[in-house]
């Protein structure tokens, strides 16, 4: 069953036209991992899915209902979060604190402070720690932490691995399976190809704001990821 | 393509304002002691406004405490020309060194407050200077002191030597503070205003510029403080620090527009006009004054002078204009 | 003994002080505005209070039941009509716009109740009072007057501390944007801040115009009393607030105590004196939200 649909989606910044025609459906429990080049827009889609910007054109339906004109805090009331580019944690709140304001439009579901101090045990030794004093992948953590504490359906990931040492990030990626496995369903930025197809469905590859490329990760071919990426003539 | 400072509008401007200063130096021989003293009025709003909007259009510096420089200037005036003896000519000038003076020594205090609370501490401190005054009995406490600078002078000389005072003051102010932001400094304030990231990223010196801006901004208030007890020759510290000449400066910059040197000038003279068309209407006259202070930031915030101006149509061109030759 | 006497004075009157800076510091500290009308504000109610008590016979304190909810809906509706225009314009703009109110709200209550000084009748609570030793007593009215103070000051410290609410507000202060992500109607949010902070400075208003007198152009010394309160105390520390306001109430008394006439200059000197030498407050705390 389809969860998201973007239809022909075009959003603007002033005069630039950051997304073109973005076109791109998802499944109940699928794991859709959107890559592109700096500046492709990847961050762009995802908040305007979050509500944080508002599309110039184009439809986006939830569960087959349009969700254009809601603002942020009622898309996640539905079931959206994003865990936003750079954490976004509120700095001068505890760790724990953090995570309960990710229960403020919480729905029903398996997700809870217990079940994020599980999922992530380093968090729980942190919980009375102000957030702003963390590591950087201990922010993540916590980031990640602070959306499913809302229990939500479609879970928004943005950059997770950014700044952040490659162990770590193997540390952050680890938790995914179990967040899909509670039946998540999850579309995430991800710069680094080989983490992108390692954990994704699908592709939907950006470049200048088009889609230069989309499929199940193993229909493309690596060299065709390459070229959408990198926007080389051979792309199509 | 050549950059050009001037426009052709900012050429007709300056020959049209040549012959306005010239007739306005002539208007003593011309019109009656009771306009020449309502003249002054209206130069002296001009002079605060453009102070009040070096320090909040170009500084960024939102003061409700410049009533403390008026009180200083007025005091000063009585000080330095009454009890000291030096001619009311240099007086003036004399009395806003004095405001300068205590506004370099106020900043360092007042710096330490960020923002809307700066606003309130600049106003501590006028309020500080007032009840100080009320209690120093050589210069007639909380009733006041009468200006005797002039008494050697008869009446309509007085009065025309008031005018021509604050005339000069007037414009070599507006044209002192047109080259401060032409210069370096005021050039560098501009850029802080508009991005203060990019700006002290490019090395722009902010805490001296401010300073400068907040003494250069006294000084003006200070001799505006100093013509307006020529005007009326006494000198009381409830009316001196009162703080609605702050709330007529604000309103002068408001409706003029913000951030240009025309706009406290334009914006001077429509709070000239209202206030002698409305004035006797007392409160509802203020309530009206506060409705226009606040719709015009909501919903003009360039005030009327950003309906007129352009690129090249500047009266005082700061920057460079890039012209087809 | 009189000094004894004006420091104990002092004291209940900086828990006033620490209601109405209660207000000031939480709109700043939520959203980074300061309020140039709020002691104009303070006066409004003061004034509110005086037409309920001429119309209905009620005593002041009755008329809180009144005034401070319609404080606080007012706060609402001015935060969701005009502030929220006003904050999204650059840091002038606030300034400019409270200022104008300011103007406009002083200038109404001009013409609806003349330039005369007021005070609220408050029968037997003006006379009444308890003696500490011998030769200390207070007022019953004073005292009453504190405890509101300390009393509002903990349950804005318990309400933005001990629940979700309050820690939603923090986090909206923290990051507006990030606050929308997890749910919270930034809007909503702020405007329920200025409503708190509206219907603090009602109570405040009230009590001030059951100490003592007031006047429309009272709301200039309120706000300045308020303003040096929250910075003696230091920016955004709740119990700081509450000991700037005593601290400020004390010298304003003793000062008074050696001559009548330098009672608020005496206050402004110690504003002046902390802003020199310790400009982060006594009690600096890094955030209140």
């Amino acid at each position: 069953m389809t969860l998201l649909r973007l239809d022909d989606l075009n959003v603007h910044y002033g005069d630039f036209h950051a997304l073109r025609g973005i076109s791109l459906s998802i499944d109940e429990g699928e794991t859709v991992a959107v890559i592109g080049a700096n500046g492709a827009g990847k961050s762009t889609l995802l908040r305007t899915i979050a509500g944080l910007n508002a599309a110039t054109s184009g439809e986006i339906s939830y569960r087959g209902q349009p969700v254009d004109r809601l603002p942020a805090h009622r898309r996640v009331a539905l079931g959206i979060s994003l865990t936003p580019e750079g954490r976004r944690l509120f700095p001068s709140l505890t760790v724990e604190e953090n995570l309960l304001t990710g229960a403020a439009r919480s729905r029903p579901g398996p997700w809870s402070l217990r079940a994020v101090y599980d999922l992530f045990p380093l968090v729980e030794e942190r919980r009375n720690r102000i957030a702003a004093r963390l590591s950087g992948g201990e922010q993540q953590a916590v980031a990640i932490g602070r959306s499913l504490m809302s229990n939500p359906a479609l879970l928004l990931l943005d950059e997770v691995s950014l700044g952040l040492a490659p162990v770590v990030v193997d540390q952050v990626y680890a938790a995914l399976p179990k967040v899909v496995a509670s039946g998540t369903t999850v579309l995430l930025v991800e710069q680094d190809v080989h983490r992108a197809t390692a954990v994704a469905g699908r592709l939907h590859c950006l470049l200048a704001g088009r889609t230069a490329l989309q499929g199940a990760v193993d229909s493309v071919r690596y060299e065709q990821i390459v070229a959408a990426y990198f926007g080389q003539a051979e792309a199509a | 393509m050549r950059a050009s400072r001037t426009t052709p509008f900012s050429r007709v401007s300056a020959v049209v304002l040549g012959v306005l200063v010239a007739v306005l130096a002539y208007a003593p021989y011309a019109v009656s002691r009771g306009t020449q003293t309502q003249l002054v009025l209206l130069f002296c709003y001009v002079l605060m406004g453009t102070m009040w909007n070096l320090l909040a259009g170009y500084g960024g510096m939102v003061s409700v405490g410049q009533q403390a420089y008026i009180g200083i200037g007025s005091y000063g005036l009585v000080t330095i020309a009454d009890q000291m003896g030096v001619p009311a000519v240099l007086a003036v000038p004399l009395a806003g060194v004095a405001a300068g003076a205590v506004a370099w020594v106020t900043s360092f205090l007042v710096f330490r407050l960020a923002g809307g609370y700066f606003a309130i501490g600049t106003w501590v401190v006028a309020e500080v200077l007032r009840l100080v005054f009320t209690q120093v009995d050589g210069l007639g406490a909380g009733a006041g002191v009468s200006v005797g600078a002039y008494g050697d002078l008869g009446p309509a000389y007085r009065i025309a030597v008031v005018y021509w005072l604050a005339l000069a003051t007037t414009v070599l102010s507006v044209f002192g503070v047109y080259l401060l932001m032409r210069s370096r400094t005021g050039l560098g304030l501009t850029a802080v205003r508009d991005d203060p990231v990019a700006a002290s990223s490019l090395g722009v010196g902010v805490a001296g510029a401010k300073r400068l801006v907040y003494v250069a901004a006294a000084v003006g208030c200070g001799m505006a403080g100093a013509l307006i007890a020529s005007n009326t020759l006494r000198v009381q510290p409830e009316s001196a620090f009162s703080i609605n000449y702050t709330a007529v400066m604000m309103f002068v910059v408001v409706i003029g527009g913000i951030g240009a040197i025309e706009g406290p000038i334009l914006g001077a003279v429509l709070y000239f006009l209202l206030e002698r068309e409305l004035s006797h209407f007392g409160a509802w006259y203020l309530v009206l004054l506060g409705i226009v202070v606040v719709a015009f930031t909501l919903v003009l915030p360039k005030g009327l002078w950003g309906l007129v101006a352009g690129p090249r149509r500047q009266v005082f061109p700061v920057g460079l204009t890039v012209m087809r030759s | 003994m009189n000094l004894v006497n004006a420091v104990v004075q002092g004291v209940l009157l900086g828990g006033l002080y620490a209601l109405l800076a209660a207000g000031l510091s939480l709109i700043f500290g939520v959203m980074r505005l300061v309020n140039l009308a709020h002691g104009a504000f303070a006066v409004t109610a003061a004034y509110g209070s005086l037409t309920l008590v001429q119309h209905l016979g009620w005593h002041p304190l009755m008329t809180l039941a009144v005034v401070v909810p319609v404080f606080a809906a007012a706060g609402f509706g001015l935060q969701r009509g005009v502030l929220t225009r006003a904050a999204t314009r650059g840091p002038l703009t606030p300034l400019l716009v409270t200022f104008g109110l300011a103007v406009i709200v002083e200038s109404l209550l001009l013409t609806g109740f003349s330039a005369d000084s007021r005070t609220l009748p408050t029968g037997q609570l003006s006379v009444a009072s308890v003696r500490l030793t011998g030769t200390v007593s207070v007022g019953v009215l004073p005292l009453l007057t504190f405890a509101v103070g300390v009393v509002a000051v903990l349950g804005l410290q318990w309400f933005l501390f001990r629940t979700p609410a309050g820690r939603l507000m923090r986090a909206t202060s923290d990051d507006r944007e990030a606050a929308r992500i997890v749910g919270a109607d930034d809007r909503r949010v702020f405007a329920t801040a200025t409503a708190i902070a509206l219907g603090l400075v009602a109570v405040a208003g009230v009590f001030i115009g059951m100490r003592g007198t007031f006047a429309p152009s009272s709301g200039a010394g309120v706000l300045l009393f308020a303003f040096e309160t929250v910075v003696i105390g230091g920016l955004g520390s709740l119990w700081g607030t509450l000991a700037g306001g005593v601290l400020l109430g004390v010298a304003q008394l003793l000062g008074a105590a050696i001559d009548p006439a330098a009672g608020v200059l005496a206050g402004h000197v110690v504003f002046l004196v902390v802003l020199a030498v310790r400009p982060e407050g006594l009690f600096p705390k890094a955030v209140i939200a």
